[in-house]
């Protein structure tokens, strides 16, 4: 049963600094049209499927219509071929009704389409991209494992030549999107210690995945692991583009493109619900809106949202330019997401009691966030990656 | 093949505050969006319909205004028209604007001109009636339900006062359209990049005079005080009217 609520029907998206006007026509239109689609389909339900658990993943055959699957690649393999900055618009709206179902958006785009576009056979791109284009396959990418997190480099799942097949064995975790995908773009060591990307189907043999329960983040995306015992891959599974981390880390800084984009729209979500509610709310005989810790709060969000916009804007150009650099990205999802998440913390507090309630969207945004602030780097991590740009000196390592 | 000619126009959103320039003159334009007019929207939705039906159909989106409405085209070529068409003049006036339509129209064998039923800004519900006489087409006003009827005609329905009247006509028809004709259409980004390779023609204005000139526009007065009741308050409610000597 779904229930509809009232919660952001009267959202209005913040653009202190007239920001639109950097946008083209065709930009706005999107953003507008993906705006249009999410209200429909995802604002008045989302709620619930956040409150039971539950991955609508009933929409994924819309989403793909849509074309919110891989939206930046090219129209050769049925992609709708937009560019950087569309695809950045798309990810701040959907992350304005949800961060999970943005990640599964930004999994299936970035991590899954993207690496078989940019390191895939022609083979490979025909087979899979048209398919997972439109939803009909949806994938997962695996390279966190139990034992290795922010240091990916460690991964010890492993696979041997087997002449016609290779054979590969160990675990991946926190798995967006693994208990239901199709397919799995996993990372893996050869027996020269070598990371590579292998395309792992559902159905093979010795290939599970299990369901990772009770999180308290992200409750509308599934999350999970994958095991492999003995699977053999076929040869032509393996993506001949790429080895070295620096495969999976090329789709990582697409990924966190996205998400600095969403995070912006998780902030406005926020923020706009915050402001409604502070001019509505009367306590001691006036609306909260007019006593000056409120609206220290609210200025301070529109600031933090205005700044937040700039930034991506302007390595969205970039972007599209080819220009922006891993440690570019690096930092507008640090910032964005920390800001998000900050920004969450506040607008809750401006509801009262009201905000700790489903009716209203900050909560899930806020407990979400957590998940974002976490996965596709932490913020530590990103901390890391800017700190060794400028220095020239890494401390992943710390005194070892 | 059914030819079809959708009408636009090209107005602010609906959740637009409204303000004019000082002088009255115009409508301020300063951060206000502009939309296909709704109205607009279910004749083109409803012509896209008639293609998902199975009929060979050609959709060209016509709007009268400056470089402006082009956005508005756009959207249009992305939802699903075949070919749009800006007329290179301003629409301020619906005898101007229907004769601007009617030139374009004329010698172009249309089976079909969509409008809404009023524009959403000035809301003159009088385009559509002028296009369909300057025409010499059938004309369904307020059409809310429209179903093909072989290859050359179609019933509609139309709202009246308590209750629906069902038409049967021949094309070429004009028809204005109602809420129910069909459902508002959201463009997916396969359509909006489509939307770029579709042609987009401006054309020069026909010789037509202004029948009108827009003066001033000027707000409604201001809403005087307003109290509320609570609904179970009909005690204060009919005191405050005793006390006010207002019953
Ligand atoms: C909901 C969700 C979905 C996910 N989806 C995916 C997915 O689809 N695919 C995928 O591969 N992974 C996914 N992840 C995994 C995610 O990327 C990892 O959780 C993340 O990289 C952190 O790894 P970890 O959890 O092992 O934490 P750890 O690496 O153990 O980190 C623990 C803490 O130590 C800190 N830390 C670690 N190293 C350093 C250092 N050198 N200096 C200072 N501090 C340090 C971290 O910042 C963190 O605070 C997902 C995670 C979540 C929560």
């Amino acid at each position: 049963m779904e229930t509809k609520t009232q919660a952001t029907h009267t959202y209005t998206a913040p653009d202190y600094y007239g920001l639109d006007e950097l946008l083209s026509d065709e930009h706005k239109i999107i953003r507008d049209s993906v705006r249009a689609w999410i209200n429909e389909h995802i604002i008045p339900y989302i709620n619930d499927w956040a409150q039971n658990n539950q991955c609508p993943k009933h929409l994924i055959p819309g989403m793909g219509e849509m074309g919110l699957f891989g939206p930046s690649l090219p129209e050769e393999y049925g992609c709708p071929g937009l560019d950087e900055m569309a695809y950045g618009l798309i990810m701040q709206e959907i992350e304005r009704a949800d961060s999970g179902i943005r990640s599964m958006c930004s999994v299936q785009g970035s991590l899954v389409m993207y690496p078989i576009y940019k390191y895939g056979s022609e083979a490979q791109k025909q087979k899979y991209l048209p398919k997972l284009a439109t939803g009909e396959l949806m994938g997962c990418f695996g390279l966190t494992e139990p034992d290795h997190g922010s240091n990916p480099g460690g991964m010890t799942t492993h696979f041997t030549d087997e002449g016609d097949h290779y054979l590969l064995n160990g675990a991946k975790t926190w798995i967006s999107n693994s208990p239901f995908a199709d397919i799995a773009v996993v990372w893996a060591k050869n027996e020269e210690g070598r990371i590579h990307g292998l395309i792992v189907e559902r159905g093979m043999d010795g290939f599970s995945t299990p369901k990772i329960e009770n999180k308290w983040s992200l409750r509308a995306s599934d999350t999970g692991e994958l095991v492999f015992e003995d699977v053999k891959v076929p040869k032509e599974n393996l993506l001949p583009g790429i080895s070295g981390l620096r495969g999976p880390l090329g789709c990582l800084d697409k990924a966190r493109y996205g998400i600095a984009w969403g995070a912006i729209g998780a902030a406005m979500d926020c923020y706009s619900t915050a402001l409604r509610y502070a001019k509505e709310r009367e306590q001691f005989g006036q609306p909260i809106a007019g006593f000056q810790l409120q609206q220290k709060k609210l200025a301070e969000m529109l600031t933090e949202i205005t700044k937040m916009q700039l930034l991506t804007w302007r390595l969205g150009t970039l972007m599209n330019e080819g220009r922006a650099t891993t440690a570019q990205i690096s930092l507008a999802k640090r910032n964005n997401v920390a800001t998000a998440l900050e920004i969450a913390r506040e607008a809750r507090q401006v509801l009262g009691g009201m905000g700790i309630t489903g009716d209203y969207p900050i909560m899930r945004h806020m407990m979400n966030l957590e998940s974002v602030i976490t996965y596709e780097g932490t913020h530590d991590i990103h901390l890391l990656i800017t700190g060794y740009d400028i220095t020239g000196i890494s401390a992943f390592r710390g005194s070892k | 093949m059914l030819k079809i000619l959708v009408c636009i126009s090209h107005v602010p959103d609906t959740t637009t505050k409204i303000k004019f320039e000082a002088d009255g003159s115009a409508l301020d334009r300063t951060g206000v969006t502009f939309v296909i007019n709704p109205y607009c929207e279910y004749g083109l939705s409803r012509a896209i319909g008639l293609r998902e039906e199975g009929k060979q159909v050609s959709i060209t989106a016509l709007c009268v205004g400056g470089p402006e409405v082009e956005p508005t085209l756009r959207k249009a070529l992305a939802i699903g028209a075949d070919d749009a068409v800006r007329i290179d003049a301003p629409a301020n006036d619906s005898a101007f604007v229907a004769r601007q339509i009617a030139a374009y129209a004329k010698g172009k064998e249309f089976d079909l001109i969509f409008t809404g039923k009023e524009s959403i800004d000035f809301n003159g519900s009088i385009v559509p009636g002028m296009v369909a006489e300057l025409m010499d087409f059938a004309f369904i006003s307020f059409a809310t339900h429209m179903e093909m009827k072989g290859d050359n005609s179609a019933t509609f329905h139309r709202e009246i006062d308590g209750g629906m009247e069902v038409l049967d006509a021949t094309f070429p028809v004009v028809v204005s359209c109602q809420k129910g004709i069909s459902e508002w259409r959201i463009p997916n980004m396969r359509g909006i990049m489509a939307a770029r390779k579709k042609p987009l023609a401006k054309v020069s204005p026909a010789e037509v005079r202004e029948y009108v000139d827009p003066v001033k526009l000027t707000y409604p007065p201001a809403r005087g005080n307003t109290q509320y009741f609570e609904p179970e308050d009909a005690q204060g409610l009919v005191g405050t009217l005793i006390d006010k000597g207002l019953i």
